[in-house]
């Protein structure tokens, strides 16, 4: 075989699996947006993730029609007529936290580095928080490493992290590298807020003050906390026994007094739980197939779960 | 004693770079984009995509590598038995080539993902000694530096390109790892088509008897080849892994996942830039000196990672030290090595060299993980350092009055 014929052969070859590599890719790319059956819902709904995409039903029938947007979180919450995604990290993309109006148009993006986990926004749509696992540190130690900050969208504040606020526990100051935040939620003043802190394998309920940027202990086993309408109750998740292992019982905690109440949910749940209406709880559980479905329980301890927004993730009440 | 050895000319400068080198040089070049496009990705879709720990990915990438170690030898010995050296070459990069669509159907099965990467480790096991055992019977044994370091600079260039192509496909398909694994399956398959056509086998000058496997007992009781051999091994105890050390960097620096394979883009310039110069250099000076050169660049590496520099300053630092360090050893030691091994049992006696770094690369992967795991970081790192610069002492003490 001459050297001509070889070259030619090779040339033949090269653009024939060019034009495979190229049909494949594009063939991936365009099975990427997967169209999902999308109405328009009015009247009081709720937001939720629907494959990753911020969507709303119907209060009323959270079950039935669904309008399924264009803007793709890992996590959402919204309140106030604010938005806040976390978006998810791509293979060559840094994640970041986008603020999103009322027509849900982008507002402002921040940059965030790790996993996004929880997310709020309080209630007149001022602030907002994200927890973030962050995966550097995670080998450190035998669990994890969480990031929480705080934005107030009016002045432009941010904080990078609650580890920058003054902590107290039971009164002494707590400053034990091992110190983790998450979960926060937010009282109706925009200042007062409430979040996890870990440290010492124990998991304190904690009261924050944006303002004086403190923090101090309140109640300990206490994970993922969510204020009540009335900012009299907390709804959270408590680790079984205290030990994060044997799973979490959905449960309420009274300011005042206290006093917990368990839930009528007995399967585990990790999410940061949120007050549909004043007696009502609702919360993420994964399928075996990964697919999330949104359950309801009673606030009061009474009843059982039910389904309320099939295949759906992160809830939030909206107008 | 070996004829062809005799009558070949001992030198002829770049001259003694033969057609051949560049074909062998090609076709790296090719697979290495194809393997290099996986690799920048691999690390991330294990640690970061599949949340393995530092211990776990310290197991599969060292264990898949300690895997195909008796393969390579196979390989290496049949190649010599038949003397079929572009053969078992072949079979090596068409095996590998096809491993990539295993990717496509493995998905995230961890069981699965480890038997694919197995089969494409094992085809680079198979192929690298025959191909390495081709250019030294290629070369007069005078310019092997330069033909290593040409060889090594076409492999460079492909290992360069390989992650900016990775990069250009995940941005145009929609960050779909799939169409990686198929472009670098396409990419493979036409580096297969270049070696049958433009490669050409190197057949024994004396047709002699089959090679036994008693010669390979020889070989071992050759005290030259002995030493090289163990002297290879322990400089491979000396090597924690590329991801390992991209991983420290990019965690010390906060870096974003996405800068995560320029660090081996970044690698394989300085490596392909400096590959040609230090073989012909290796050529004059002597290939050991070369490579200890070498090793000490990989000891700064290692004493950067918990060192007092940072920011760009570190990460620019350490990875064009890291470059010098490949640029100084990989091919430089194919040279040091094949005028040692007789013409006949070359093939089996680089695969003895490659299987013996291999197998010390995997311990010291996954001590590295463990130590990581343990005692953090700084100390990992410190640990490799002090272990860089004992290997280096024993490496002297066997095969330094030698050279």
């Amino acid at each position: 075989m001459s050297t001509r014929v070889r070259l030619l052969i090779t040339v033949l070859v090269a653009v024939l699996l060019a034009a495979v590599a190229v049909g494949y890719a594009a063939l991936s790319r365009s099975g990427e947006p997967d169209e999902v059956a999308s109405t328009t819902v009015t009247g009081p709904r709720l937001m939720v993730l629907t494959n990753g995409r911020v969507s709303t039903v119907s209060r009323s029938d959270p079950g039935g029609p669904r309008e399924v947007g264009e803007q793709r979180c890992d996590r959402v919450y919204s309140a106030g007529g604010t938005t806040s995604c976390l978006r998810p990290v791509g293979a060559f993309k840094a994640g970041e936290l986008a603020v999103l109006d009322a027509g849900l148009r982008e507002v402002r993006t921040m940059p965030l580095t790790g996993f996004p986990n929880r997310t709020r926004v309080s209630d007149s749509g001022r602030m907002v928080a994200w927890t973030l696992f962050v995966d550097g540190h995670s080998y450190a130690a035998n669990g994890f490493s969480t990031s929480t900050g705080i934005l107030d969208t009016r002045t432009g504040t941010a904080v990078a992290s609650l580890e920058e606020f003054t902590s107290t526990l039971d009164g002494a100051p707590a400053t034990a590298a091992d110190r983790n935040f998450w979960g926060v939620t937010f009282a109706a003043d925009d200042n007062r807020f409430y979040a996890t802190m870990s440290t010492g394998g124990h998991r304190y309920l904690m009261e924050g003050d944006f303002t004086a940027r403190t923090l101090r202990s309140i109640a300990d086993n206490v994970e993922c906390p969510s204020l009540s309408p009335d900012g009299k109750r907390i709804a959270y998740k408590a680790a079984v026994n205290g030990d994060p292992r044997q799973g979490w019982r959905l449960s309420t905690l009274d300011l005042q007094s206290l006093e917990v109440r368990a839930l009528a949910e007995t399967r585990s749940v990790d999410d940061q739980p949120t007050w549909v209406d004043a007696r009502t709880i609702a919360y993420g559980i994964q399928r075996e197939d990964g697919v999330n479905d949104v359950w309801a329980v009673p606030a009061d301890g009474s009843g059982s779960p039910v389904v309320l927004v099939p295949e759906a993730a992160s809830p939030a009440p909206i107008g | 004693m070996y004829l062809s050895t005799i009558t070949r000319p001992k030198t002829a400068g770049w001259k003694g770079v033969s057609a051949n080198v560049f074909a062998l040089g090609a076709v790296s070049l090719v697979t290495d984009i194809s393997s290099e496009m996986v690799t920048a990705v691999l690390p991330l879709y294990l640690v970061v995509g599949l949340q393995l720990s530092p211990a776990a990915y310290g197991v599969i990438d060292g264990v898949y590598t300690g895997a195909t170690t008796l393969l390579r030898l196979v390989g290496g010995f049949l190649a010599d038995r038949t003397d079929r050296r572009k053969a078992v070459a072949g079979f090596g990069y068409a095996l590998s080539a096809l491993a990539k669509l295993g990717l496509l159907v493995a998905g995230s099965a961890t069981a699965a993902l480890g038997a694919v990467i197995t089969a494409d480790r094992a085809g680079k096991g198979l192929r690298t000694a025959p191909r390495d055992a081709l250019i030294t019977l290629s070369t007069p044994s005078g310019d092997l530096g330069r033909a290593f370091g040409v060889h090594r600079a076409m492999d460079g260039m492909g290992a360069f390109a390989g992650p900016l192509v990775a990069l250009a496909v995940l941005a145009l398909a929609g960050d779909s790892f799939d169409a990686v694994f198929m472009t670098s399956f396409c990419v493979a398959a036409l580096g297969v088509v270049i070696l049958v056509l433009f490669v050409r086998d190197h057949r024994s000058a004396v047709p002699s008897r089959p090679v036994r496997v008693r010669a390979v007992g020889g070989l071992w009781r050759d005290g030259g080849v002995r030493r090289v051999v163990l002297a290879a091994s322990l400089l491979g105890l000396a090597t924690i892994g590329d991801g390992f050390v991209y991983l420290l960097l990019q965690k010390r620096e906060g870096l974003s996942i996405g800068w995560f394979p320029l660090l081996a883009v970044g690698t394989s310039l300085v490596y392909l830039l400096l590959a040609a110069p230090l073989g012909a250099l290796a050529d004059r000076v002597g290939r050991l000196p070369v490579m200890a050169g070498g090793y000490v660049a990989l000891g700064a590496v290692y004493l950067l990672l918990s060192g007092p520099l940072d920011g760009w300053v570190l990460v620019v630092v350490v990875v064009a030290l890291y470059g010098v360090f490949y640029a100084a050893t990989d091919g430089v030691l194919m040279a040091l090595a094949g005028p040692l091994l007789p013409e006949g049992l070359r093939t089996t006696g680089i695969a003895l060299i490659q299987s013996g770094q291999a197998l010390a690369y995997l311990g010291s992967s996954v001590l590295f993980g463990l130590a990581w795991q343990f005692w953090g970081p700084e100390a990992a790192t410190r640990l490799a350092a002090a272990a860089v610069a004992l290997t280096l002492v024993g490496t002297f003490a066997l095969v330094g009055r030698r050279s």
